[in-house]
């Protein structure tokens, strides 16, 4: 009979509609704003309306999540910066749009490198956020951010970022990172431990 | 009778390419089409999958690159001509394989290759009046900067600087001779709408009908059925559609010049934004033709973490192409948001694997970027066997039946078998047309031989058809999404140590995927450089539009809306 498939379509519909209250039912007003509420309305059992409630809630984001790049410090034993970074170049050649600059002076005395750069920028605005560079990084000092929400106010004067702004410190990148984290920290105590067996054998 | 056979009919006319790392045919230009007509009626190659336009300038050649197939399947057959770079020649195949027509227009647009023969060489991609042909190899784009990347401006004295405050506006472009930017006033498109097919004029007054007028109308660039800047003009002859010729080009990039400015593995997140909704499988393919040069296969793992990214990359596409077709029915977005929510699953699982729902740039050469992270196997386990199942069977039940959906598709946007063919359409639209054309089963890769499926088929070829493939292949998909999760073995992600600075033998390859939209080819010349000479793709979206107007003959306007989505175009991949 004509109308059959419309008629089901529209109980399909309904269905949904429904759904979206007996879960509200179900939360007892708790289905909004809450982490658990959050992770289950996201998740493969949800029901009902699928939306986020942007701002107030926000979706968790994975530990392989990438926005911007950022730059990794370890604080020395005077407070100081100690950067990973041993400005070899390899995450600016890398860089697909190549919008990393990096300055690597040389020591006044023997001429030589500094290991470490002196100046390091990104144009967000030109970056693809691809996670190419921190790919690449031998030295584990360039790893991509978590944070998104990166809107300003002046496009020309605040979407270059400098050396400055792209620091983070080792600290923050345990915290979004942590299975990454433990997992170059476990190759790295091995690759010591690799080359201090050969020291003791020479 | 074999193709070697042939080289006496064709004597001296026809070549082994010999160069190391190519393959297939050179032809001479005089005898192009009546080769390309023998290898048609003769051999049954009757698929003309892509045509590549390569500037050797070196050589002082342009080369002109087809690659031909059987529609039952099999592997394909490939011929160049060769012609001198200045006022390079070539005649058009476009009478023997109508779906060289966009293609040959994309080549004269921007290679500058005159194909003799052509019906309507205009460009295609970059606007009239446009100076130059932008892939030539001497040809230098606004914000030109250094002919390869790296830059070496970057590192080791990197000082950032906006490329535009180093090259102002005006600095940076490049006019015809005689123009005056100030002084320009837009032509109106006369060339354009002069070649459109009037209808009407024909029956004016001659007594038997009523006298009708031409009207033209222009739907887009922005117009929301186009799902992006496309624009169709319309020639009317009263409600019914007399001609309609898409123009295109509104989000041209030139994709394929900053390809060969790139690195080879730069380019794999450039082709995230070809078909953004399927990146994954986007980097499929441009992964296969470079290993292809290079030699190397990714291990087992990698395989089947490939094959489930691909696999679930159709699903979204597919979902996504269900629901906007049923917003451009007037469905407005109650079944678009419910296949989307079932998409944000599946994003869900891209998001934590490769850390990003989008623009993935996961697939690298020889591998893929990293392994799964734990629990993923088992996220996917559920999503593929329990809810998308039920969730496509959902879909089913309120869209296929639905008498408006009915009336609204059967019957309109129909594409005949034969025609499909001659258009080179390719994915869906092929296969609603009754060719069970999928490139999974006709020229295996990765390791699709090992699972079981069908190739969904239609026979209408109409709107209807092209959607219930659609519905078929995703619950064909989660069939092989099911198997890789039973079977995917542990081990390596990656052949040998990951490296940032690959190394591309010289040759050519053409390495070729079943995307969600339909065949995605990538035709890569490297010359051993560490970025590709040449980086051609053929885009399904963009050849799919060749019979998009001969589709649309005699419908109405309304019926535009649902054939376009019915193709289901990405603008990213059409536009390059
Ligand atoms: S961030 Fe890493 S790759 Fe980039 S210059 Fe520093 S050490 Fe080299
Ligand atoms: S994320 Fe990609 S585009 Fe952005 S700075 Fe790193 S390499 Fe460059």
């Amino acid at each position: 009979m004509y109308g059959i498939g419309l008629i089901k379509g529209l109980g399909v519909t309904l269905k949904h509609f429904i759904e979206t209250y007996l879960d509200d039912i179900r939360w007892l007003g708790r289905r909004y704003y809450r982490d658990e509420s959050l992770a289950e309305r996201q998740g493969p059992h949800a029901r009902g309306i699928f939306t986020v409630q942007y701002p107030e809630e926000k979706l968790p984001v994975p530990e392989e999540f990438r926005c911007i790049p950022f730059l990794v410090y370890e604080v020395g034993e005077d407070g100081e910066r100690l950067y990973r970074c041993t400005s070899c170049g390899i995450c600016s050649k890398v860089c697909p749009p190549q919008c990393i600059w990096i300055v690597r002076s040389n020591d006044p005395e023997t001429g030589r490198p500094i290991p470490s750069p002196t100046e390091f920028f990104i144009d967000i605005d030109i970056c693809m956020n691809c996670g190419l560079c921190a790919e690449y990084c031998p030295f584990d000092a360039i790893k991509m951010d978590h944070d998104y929400e990166l809107a300003s106010y002046d496009r020309l004067a605040d979407h270059i970022y400098n050396k400055e702004r792209l620091s983070k410190p080792v600290t923050y990148y345990e915290s979004i990172r942590p299975m990454n984290f433990a997992f170059e920290e476990a190759a790295r105590a091995e690759k010591e431990a690799a080359k201090e067996a050969r020291r003791k054998a020479k | 009778m074999t193709l070697e056979e042939y080289t006496d009919r064709f004597t001296g006319m026809l070549n082994f390419d010999e160069r190391k790392g190519y393959e297939g045919y050179i032809v001479h230009s005089e005898r192009l089409v009546e080769f390309a007509r023998t290898i048609r009626d003769e051999l049954g190659y009757d698929y003309l999958s892509s045509v590549t336009g390569v500037d050797y300038l070196p050589d002082e050649q342009i080369e002109v690159v087809y690659h031909a197939y059987r529609s039952q399947g099999g592997p394909g057959l490939v011929f160049k001509v060769q012609v001198p770079r200045i006022n390079p020649i070539v005649p058009s195949l476009v009478s023997i394989f109508p779906g060289a027509d966009f293609q040959e227009r994309e080549a004269w647009d921007l290679l500058g290759i005159r194909f003799e023969g052509h019906p309507n060489l205009r460009r295609i991609l970059m606007w009239e009046g446009f100076h130059g042909h932008p892939l030539r190899k001497d040809w230098e784009e606004p914000y030109f900067e250094e002919s390869e990347k790296p830059f070496n401006s970057r590192w080791p004295e990197g000082k950032a600087f906006r490329i535009e405050e180093n090259k102002p506006f005006k600095k940076n472009v490049q006019y015809p001779p005689e123009f005056t930017p100030d002084g320009w006033i837009p032509e109106a498109d006369t060339a354009l709408y002069s070649g459109m097919v009037r209808l009407g004029a024909k029956d004016a007054g001659n007594g038997r009908s009523l006298e009708t007028d031409q009207i033209l109308v222009n739907l887009g660039p922005q117009h929301p059925s186009t799902h992006g800047v496309f624009r169709m003009v319309v020639s009317l002859d009263g409600e019914e559609i007399a001609d309609l010729q898409p123009v295109l080009g509104y989000l041209h990039r030139n994709h394929e010049k900053i390809g060969e400015r790139n690195t080879y593995l730069m380019n794999m997140p450039f082709t995230d934004r070809l078909d953004y909704l399927a990146s994954m499988g986007n980097n499929f393919g441009y992964a296969l033709a470079v290993e292809k040069l290079m030699g190397i296969t990714p291990p087992e793992r990698a395989e089947y973490i490939r094959v489930m990214m691909a696999e679930l990359t159709r699903i979204v596409s597919h979902l996504f192409s269900i629901g906007t077709l049923l917003n451009d029915l007037g469905a407005f977005f109650t079944p678009m948001l419910y296949a989307l929510t079932e998409r944000e699953l599946i994003l869900d699982i891209f998001e934590a694997v490769s850390g990003s729902r989008m623009m993935c740039n996961y697939f690298r050469f020889g591998g893929v970027a990293r392994d799964l992270p734990e629990g993923i196997l088992e996220k996917v386990y559920e999503l593929v066997t329990e809810r998308l199942p039920r969730k496509v069977d959902e879909l089913d039940t309120y869209l296929t039946d639905n008498e408006i959906v009915r009336t609204r598709s059967i019957g309109i946007g129909v594409l005949p078998r034969e025609q499909a063919i001659e258009y080179s359409a390719a994915g869906p639209v092929l296969r609603a047309s009754g060719v069970g054309y999928d490139v999974r089963r006709a020229e295996s890769y990765s390791i699709y031989d090992r699972f079981d499926f069908d190739v969904a088929i239609r026979h209408n070829g109409d709107v209807y058809d092209r959607y219930l493939v659609r519905l078929e292949e995703i619950r064909q998909s989660l069939r092989i999404l099911q198997q890789v999760v039973r079977d995917i073995p542990d081990g390596e992600f990656q052949t040998g140590k990951p490296q940032y600075q690959v190394r591309v033998p010289p040759g050519e390859s053409y390495g070729r995927v079943e995307n969600p939209k339909g065949e995605l080819g990538f035709y890569i010349v490297s010359n051993g450089k560490p970025n590709p000479w040449r980086y051609h793709i053929r885009s399904p979206s963009f050849i799919n539009l060749t019979a998009f107007g001969e589709m649309c003959k005699g419908h109405k306007i309304a019926d535009v809306v649902a054939i376009l989505g019915s193709i289901d175009i990405v603008l990213g991949e059409v536009d390059r």
